[in-house]
């Protein structure tokens, strides 16, 4: 796409640097105090490598399970040098990950047999789900794609305000039905709007639920149901959106939105402060969910389509 | 695969009980176990490391290792310091002053906006206190106006100014206007910022030295991972704050942030916000937050979350019909309904001392009542007016109807008679004894 796509890329690069400097730093600093003045992985080397992935969030059961493969490898190739573990590290955290099925670093592409290409973003309270959106919505938009929103969080107060925003900012139809109204309905009219005006992308907001209200995951699986009436396969994408300052509690959050919808995508928010947002290398390994975007700040093109293997060498590098 | 904390003390302290005293060896064992089963929970890494090595010499002592039961002892070591270290008391927060003003400040989503509605709720409703919000995200899309819909739906005023983009001159203004109409509270809401974000972090620091408030408030979403360390720390560095709200805590998280946070900065957790609500906000009980972390039980939530979908006259009219021997399947229907209400049946459980563990792997059907429903449904509504009525042939029939077979039939008729009688046996000066018995329990 000719010199604007390579310069946007190096920008994205910068942007996504920029926001994993803090974690870079600590991680890094950790691991090259623990390989420091050593020339072979031993017993303390692997210690100070679980302190760094579990204060990362990594998790104990996932850093157990890196340490044990990489001990197993150290132990097939006897010498390994400070070089060589970093190496390993990052090829193991890359195999933990998901692979993303729509391919890596695909800008914003969406399947060509389906239009509209209906988005759902669940989560829990306070992730980022209506930021996300309107990130995506500016994204899509920029590359040529026509989007409409629809606004199903209809009980958190102003959430329809708070998209009403977004989506005059970015400049893409927004369909609602103001607060308290059904979501499933919002969901429907906004599906019968993009059919009608033969539009590419739906992204419809859901309010945001504690994965453990029962109650509230079963509504989910409603606006999916309701969208199903117009739309037999939609939504296309369910999209997980995960703090990155969220701890362990995240594989849970994970584990009850599938049981509920069939998610199929993660984003990973706030990954411009100091949390490491390492929970997600467990999750997407548990559950063989790619992850697919991050958000990188709060401007509408702080939103990356997740490269694995640049966020992991972004974090060991 | 995600344990919980419980689970793992349970097995490390299973290592225990095995051996007849704790001796330095198993010991370390069951430290260990402790340790991952913290860091699990969320609790910082350094934290969970100096919490075990503590726990580790109080169980070295003399008294302990010549203990009959080390294991228990051991639970009581690690309760205990786990108490301590989430705060003895309870600490109020400081509402003199002429006005007081409160400042609210934390990360984004960490649900800042929610909690400012909720304390003015709860000054207004419960204190009787003149309150006014300020808007002072001036960022986020719609923050002002979430904060105005709330502040209408508590009935408080909000100061607004909605096209100024400063937060330090909004704070100020608000705090004079308050004064002027006699408010004697003020909560000032504001923008969600990173710890290492300098241009908003000043920003703060100057809202703090421009209204300079009585109260300092840091607000965090109790699902917090490792990251609690850090941002707790730059915040107070910052603000040197009064004190800390834990939210969302009616999730499932183990809350580790919780002790992480009360460990870094040494300030007291005050409130905790427990739902959607405006008035699902709770002050901070230390004792039951280490009971939660340790998988011992919640049973004074249970007791809670029972009288919230009590529905007294309903109580009273069922407490008259058991009386007189009147209790029908009809009642017993309402039970289960109001039981469903409360949520989902495993959760309950959990909150029961020692079932959290039990039921662990038992995977318990969110619908466990459906069979009992659907023979109730199929009875006639003489039949569940009267369960007397209910000989083989109907029994029969209702087992067809419901798709089920005589004996599903047969034992819920059973444990229907069952529990009308247990259930006389309460009602009968019973009931005021468990009254009684909840609210020793609440007070604790």
């Amino acid at each position: 796409m000719g010199l604007f796509s390579v310069f946007s890329k190096k920008k994205q690069k910068e942007d996504l640097e920029k926001g994993i400097d803090k974690t870079k730093q600590s991680v890094f600093a950790k691991l090259s105090k623990a390989v420091a003045g050593k020339s072979k992985v031993d017993d303390e080397v692997l210690d100070n490598l679980e302190e760094a992935l579990v204060t990362s969030d990594v998790g104990v059961h996932t850093t157990l399970k890196i340490i044990d493969r990489i001990e197993a490898r150290v132990a097939k190739d006897k010498y390994l040098g400070i070089q060589e573990l970093n190496t390993m590290l990052k090829e193991e955290i890359v195999d933990l990950l998901e692979e993303n099925n729509s391919g890596d670093g695909a800008d914003f592409d969406i399947p060509e047999n389906k239009k509209p290409y209906v988005i759902m973003v669940v989560g829990v309270n306070g992730v980022g789900k209506t930021t996300t959106i309107g990130k995506l919505a500016y994204n899509f938009k920029n590359v040529g794609k026509s989007v409409v929103l629809g606004a199903a969080d209809t009980f958190r107060a102003a959430a329809v305000d708070q998209l009403t925003i977004w989506a005059e900012r970015v400049g893409v139809p927004i369909v609602s039905q103001g607060m308290n109204a059904d979501p499933a309905s919002v969901a429907y009219d906004t599906l019968r709007s993009a059919i009608a005006k033969n539009t590419d992308v739906v992204i419809i907001d859901t309010a945001g639920r504690l994965h453990n209200k029962i109650n509230l995951m079963n509504e989910l699986s409603k606006i999916s149901r309701v969208m199903q009436k117009l739309i037999p396969d939609a939504p296309h994408e369910i999209l997980l959106v995960l703090d990155a300052s969220t701890g362990q509690n995240a594989i849970e959050q994970a584990k009850q939105f599938i049981a509920a919808t069939e998610v199929n995508a993660l984003a990973l928010t706030k990954l411009d402060g100091t949390a490491k947002g390492g929970v997600v290398i467990g999750v997407s390994d548990q559950f063989k969910i790619p992850v697919k975007y991050i958000g990188v700040g709060e401007k509408m093109e702080h939103l990356q389509i997740f490269d694995r293997k640049e966020f992991v060498n972004s974090l060991f590098d | 695969m995600f344990e919980g904390l419980s689970d793992r003390l349970d097995r490390s302290f299973k290592i225990l009980k095995g051996h007849g005293s704790i001796t330095e060896i198993n010991v370390a064992e069951s430290v260990k176990e402790i340790r991952k089963a913290l860091i699990e929970a969320d609790v910082s890494y350094k934290i969970a490391k100096d919490f075990t090595s503590r726990v580790k010499a109080k169980a070295l002592g003399s008294d302990v290792l010549n203990a009959i039961k080390p294991g228990e002892l051991m639970v009581k070591i690690v309760h205990d310091e786990l108490a301590e270290l989430m705060g003895g008391e309870q600490v109020g927060i400081n509402t003199k002053g002429d006005p007081a003003v409160i400042l609210i400040a934390g990360l984004q989503g960490s649900g800042k906006t929610t909690f400012s509605a909720k304390l003015a709720n709860y000054l207004k409703s419960k204190k009787g206190q003149q309150v006014m919000l300020v808007a002072g995200d001036v960022y986020r899309p719609a923050a002002i106006n979430q904060l105005k819909v709330l502040g209408e739906q508590i009935g408080a005023e909000v100061y607004t100014e909605e096209d100024s983009k400063n937060p330090v001159q909004i704070a100020k203004n608000a705090v004079k206007r308050a004064k002027e109409y006699g408010k004697n509270i003020v909560i000032v809401d504001t923008a969600g910022r990173l710890a290492v974000d300098e241009e908003m972090m000043t920003e703060i620091s100057n809202i703090k030295k421009a209204i300079n408030p009585q109260e300092i408030l840091f607000v965090v979403d109790s699902m917090t991972g490792q990251d609690a360390v850090n941002t707790a720390k730059a915040f107070n560095d910052l603000l040197n704050f009064d004190g800390v709200v834990l939210t969302k805590l009616d999730g499932d998280t183990r809350g580790g942030a919780a002790l992480t946070i009360r460990s870094v900065v040494e300030k007291p957790i005050k409130f905790v916000g427990i739902g959607e609500k405006m008035d699902a906000l709770d002050l901070f009980h230390p004792s039951r937050m280490a009971d939660r972390i340790l998988g011992m039980g919640d049973i004074v939530s249970l007791v809670e979350k029972a009288q919230e979908q009590f529905d007294e006259e309903e109580a009273r009219k069922l407490q008259k019909k058991i009386a007189k021997n009147q209790f029908n399947f009809n009642d017993f229907m309402k039970q289960i309904q109001q039981i469903k209400k409360m949520g989902n049946v495993k959760d309950l459980m959990g909150m029961i001392p020692g079932m959290s563990k039990a039921i662990k792997d038992v995977d318990i059907d969110d619908d466990a009542f459906k069979g009992i429903e659907a023979i109730i449904q199929s009875m006639t509504p003489e039949e569940r007016e009267n369960p007397k009525l209910l000989n083989g042939s109907r029994r029969k029939r209702i087992a067809n109807g419901a798709g089920s077979n005589i004996q599903e039939v047969n034992r819920l008729i059973k444990q229907f008679a069952e529990t009308s009688k247990m259930m006389k046996m309460m009602t009968g000066g019973g009931g005021r004894k468990m009254a009684n018995m909840m609210n020793a329990m609440k007070r604790r």
